[in-house]
């Protein structure tokens, strides 16, 4: 296989791993956010995590994945970013750490003061990376400071300009959404119908920041920056957003899931799209951009890994599919039945 | 302070704290799907409470090994972003498989086993914990095989083009025997993590005359393991210490504070060193025993430091290339003698199940052997990182080259004491409920609704 094939190849496996974690951590890290708000008993809130209990350590994986083959395959973008994003990964890593272990000690004494401080901890948690992790992309499609030898220059105000705050605050409205309908398809009763009303505000503010989001990147130039052009896929993201307010209107929970899914892939696809072939853009100077080209690994690390990734990546899709599937079953607030 | 003292600070404290929690996952993880399996085949409802109980401390401890495990492959870019450069293209090999062979197994199937009992079948929840065991300690592997590297790297080259060391050989990689005696050494030190926490736990309640069937099998069961493992722990240390002597010599004599090159070697019982810790004040030796520990003879040369200090500033240029002796000297020291009570105890205890050891009044102070293990371990990773000083990657790139340049003070002090902060919190919830199930016994970790209150314990089952 070619060098350049394996660099492509390589960009496209981290934008699939991308795409993984915000469709599954997406929808966890809204049912987080929504936690306090939506249950109002002890056992709503356990029901509410539960939707999610055996499978976000799962979900969370993708982002560590994400992270590992970064750091393999492209080097220099791990490198950049990492070092260049220092305090909001810092947050961001406060953020994850905060949400992780409420979710395992929350219900682990019977104190409802206990309890209710691990719950916002979720919350909180959740908001807070959704809402870094957010800017942080957003950021890479505006572009950093970046100089001549890879450096990032600028600090955690750079970070902190309108762009990134908007594209931070619509994940946190997208996931939320997400969040929502996930929890309208696993839960049943009253808490059900709960969620549906809230999945309808929430369908109008994601609506509104999405469209605003994709305004403000088409007005300012940041679009199509690299040599594709991501033509209809932003359109059919919009498209897909705008009809999840029939479904949750009708009820059809599934297809509302499915249709803010597809929104959360498409705009995975239109990111790395639109800059690509470069992975971080240069703001001081378009010509010390990191690219797929200079910023990644040899030819034979990057061949070594795809044996690796086409072995494993399908091993973990089956068993990780597996286990939806087994969770399937809608979850009841019945005491009796809950696994706490 | 500058920004590199902070980011070895950093990096030593997330990671000294990291693996407080590391072991007994490692170890612990096999002797619940021990448990579960005897209750599978048995049907015998003290299993199910074995499996049970100590799944349940297992899983407080996990929480933690997990989050701050984050912050350990987010480090290695946020604040030694010129060693990812420098090294990504071999360095990032084991952590991108780490994360795709083991985490993946390791966090889909332990919710497997938190959520499915009874969801799904006998069977599958059963091979769950397995699967949750084996990706535990599959991702050790990685991770040291990682950390191999860096004391002893192989299997690269250094492009002369874009300056760096890149992988030529992925198979050297894996079959690094650094790593490898770096996963022997800490797999069995997590077994006996696990040994003596249960050992302690187990003497807790028996010394009360609770759930007695319970804690004898578990104890009789750790003592064994505890004797197994710590015997492995040192054969795996002494044949670590020979490949050091050949790969590392200068860390092997920095740690015995073997100054002068001599032929045999004495071994230094005592040594004490001047406020800098880099030179000798005073010592008491015995005669020979460094050379056994350093070849399995007792007249082979070992050399010292200063010889070794003055070759390395012949090959890589002036500079200090001594570890802080102080520290490497004494956390071996500390690791050994530790290493060695818990060797004795454990053959103790073992030896102890044969009579009517759970009346014996001497089992008042046995939980006090927890805090074993955790002094090795910790005292362990102190060492071995600290003995590589100035080196990140032995030979290749110094610590203070591998430092990210665009991180200030300021944000390093945030990090730091934001680090410290939360962790700091998260120690305190984690003891609070070791605790309390510990010494809640089998019942409350059985009522999944975990209300320790006596009302409450054993109303479901």
């Amino acid at each position: 296989m070619s060098y350049e094939f394996l660099q492509i190849l390589w960009f496209i496996l981290i934008a699939v791993l991308w795409i993984g974690f915000f469709f599954l951590e997406g929808f966890d890290f809204g049912v987080g956010m929504l936690l306090p708000f939506l249950g109002k008993k002890d056992e709503e809130r356990r029901a509410i995590i539960n939707t999610v209990g055996p499978v976000w350590d799962g979900n969370e994986v993708w982002l560590l994945t994400a992270g590992g083959a970064t750091f393999a395959a492209f080097p220099e973008w791990y490198a950049t970013m990492f070092s260049g994003f220092y305090l909001a990964l810092f947050l961001l890593l406060v953020g994850l750490i905060l949400r992780g272990i409420s979710f395992e000690y929350r219900s682990k004494d019977s104190n409802p003061a206990w309890r209710n401080r691990f719950d916002w901890m979720i919350a909180i948690g959740s908001f807070l990376s959704a809402l870094l992790l957010g800017a942080a992309f957003a950021n890479l499609a505006r572009g950093v400071p970046i100089n001549a030898d890879k450096m990032f220059t600028g600090n955690l105000f750079t970070l902190l300009n309108p762009y990134g705050l908007l594209g931070g605050v619509t994940t946190v409205a997208i996931f939320l959404l997400h969040g929502a309908n996930f929890l309208g398809l696993k839960l049943e009763g009253e808490l059900r119908e709960r969620v549906n009303g809230v999945a309808k505000k929430l369908w109008i503010g994601a609506s509104v920041l999405y469209v605003a989001l994709g305004i403000f990147t088409y007005a300012a130039g940041f679009w199509a920056r690299g040599i594709v052009n991501p033509g209809i896929v932003p359109i059919a993201a919009v498209v897909v957003l705008l009809a999840t307010g029939y479904f949750i209107n009708r009820k059809m929970e599934g297809w509302a899931f499915i249709m803010v899914a597809l929104n959360i892939v498409l705009t995975q696809i239109t990111f790395f799209s639109m800059t690509f072939p470069n992975v971080m853009l240069s703001t001081t100077n378009p010509a010390y951009s990191l690219t797929i080209y200079n910023a990644s690994s040899s030819q034979y690390t990057l061949t070594v890994m795809s044996i690796v990734a086409l072995i494993f990546v399908p091993i973990v899709l089956v068993y990780q599919g597996w286990t939806y599937y087994q969770f399937s079953k809608r979850i009841s607030t019945d005491k009796k039945s809950l696994v706490y | 302070m500058d920004p590199i003292t902070l980011s070895r600070w950093q990096f030593g404290l997330t990671t000294v704290y990291h693996f407080l929690f590391v072991p007994l996952t490692l170890g612990l993880s096999w002797f619940v799907a021990y448990f579960q399996t005897r209750f599978y085949q048995t049907k015998d409802e003290t299993f199910r409470k074995m499996a049970k109980f100590w799944g349940k401390l297992f899983l407080i401890n996990f929480a933690i090994g997990v989050v701050t495990g984050i912050v350990q492959e987010f480090q290695f870019g946020m604040n030694w972003s010129e060693y990812s450069r420098y090294v990504g293209d071999i360095f990032g090999a084991p952590l991108a498989v780490e994360a795709l062979m083991a985490f993946f197994l390791e966090s889909t199937f332990l919710g497997v086993w938190i959520f499915g009992e009874g969801r799904v079948s006998d069977k599958a929840h059963l091979a769950s914990i397995w699967l949750a065991a084996i990706g535990s300690n599959l991702s050790a592997l990685w991770i040291l095989l990682a950390n191999g590297w860096m004391q002893h790297p192989v299997g690269y080259v250094i492009n002369d083009a874009n300056g760096r060391a890149e992988l030529v050989n992925f198979f050297a990689l894996i079959t690094n025997p650094k790593g490898w005696l770096f996963f022997w050494h800490t797999i069995s030190a997590g077994l006996a993590t696990a040994s003596f926490l249960i050992i302690g736990v187990s003497a807790y309640h028996l010394f009360r005359k609770q759930h007695v069937e319970v804690y004898k099998r578990s104890f009789q069961a750790a003592a064994l393991v505890g004797l197994i493992a710590s015997v492995l722990v040192f054969l795996g240390g002494h044949t670590n210490g020979q490949f050091m002597f050949e790969t590392q010599p200068m860390k092997f004599s920095a740690i015995e504070a073997h100054w002068e090159t001599s032929q045999p070697a004495s071994f230094s019982i005592l040594t004490i060193g001047d406020l800098s810790g880099k030179r000798e004040v005073w010592s008491i030796r015995v005669p020979a025993v460094l050379s056994f520990l350093a070849c399995n003879n007792f007249d082979c040369e070992v050399r010292g430091v200063y010889d070794i200090q003055a070759e390395y500033e012949a090959t890589y240029g002036p500079g200090d290339y001594i570890p802080l002796m102080v520290v490497t000297y004494w956390t071996f020291r500390f690791m050994m003698t530790v290493g060695f009570i818990m060797m004795l105890l454990a053959a103790f205890f073992l030896y102890a199940t044969r009579g009517n050891y759970e009346n014996a009044k001497w089992m008042k102070f046995v939980p006090w052997v927890i805090a074993l293990p955790y002094i090795a371990n910790s005292s362990g990773w102190i060492l071995t990182e600290m003995g590589r000083q100035p080196w990140i990657v032995q030979g290749l790139l110094k610590v203070e080259d591998a430092v990210s340049p665009n991180l200030t003070t300021v944000d390093l002090l945030i990090s730091v004491i934001g680090y410290t902060v939360v962790y700091g919190s998260l120690a305190v919830s984690m003891v609070y409920l070791m605790k309390k199930y510990a010494i809640a016994g089998p019942d409350a970790a059985m009522h999944e609704s975990v209300d320790v209150a006596p009302a409450v314990v054993g109303s479901q089952d």
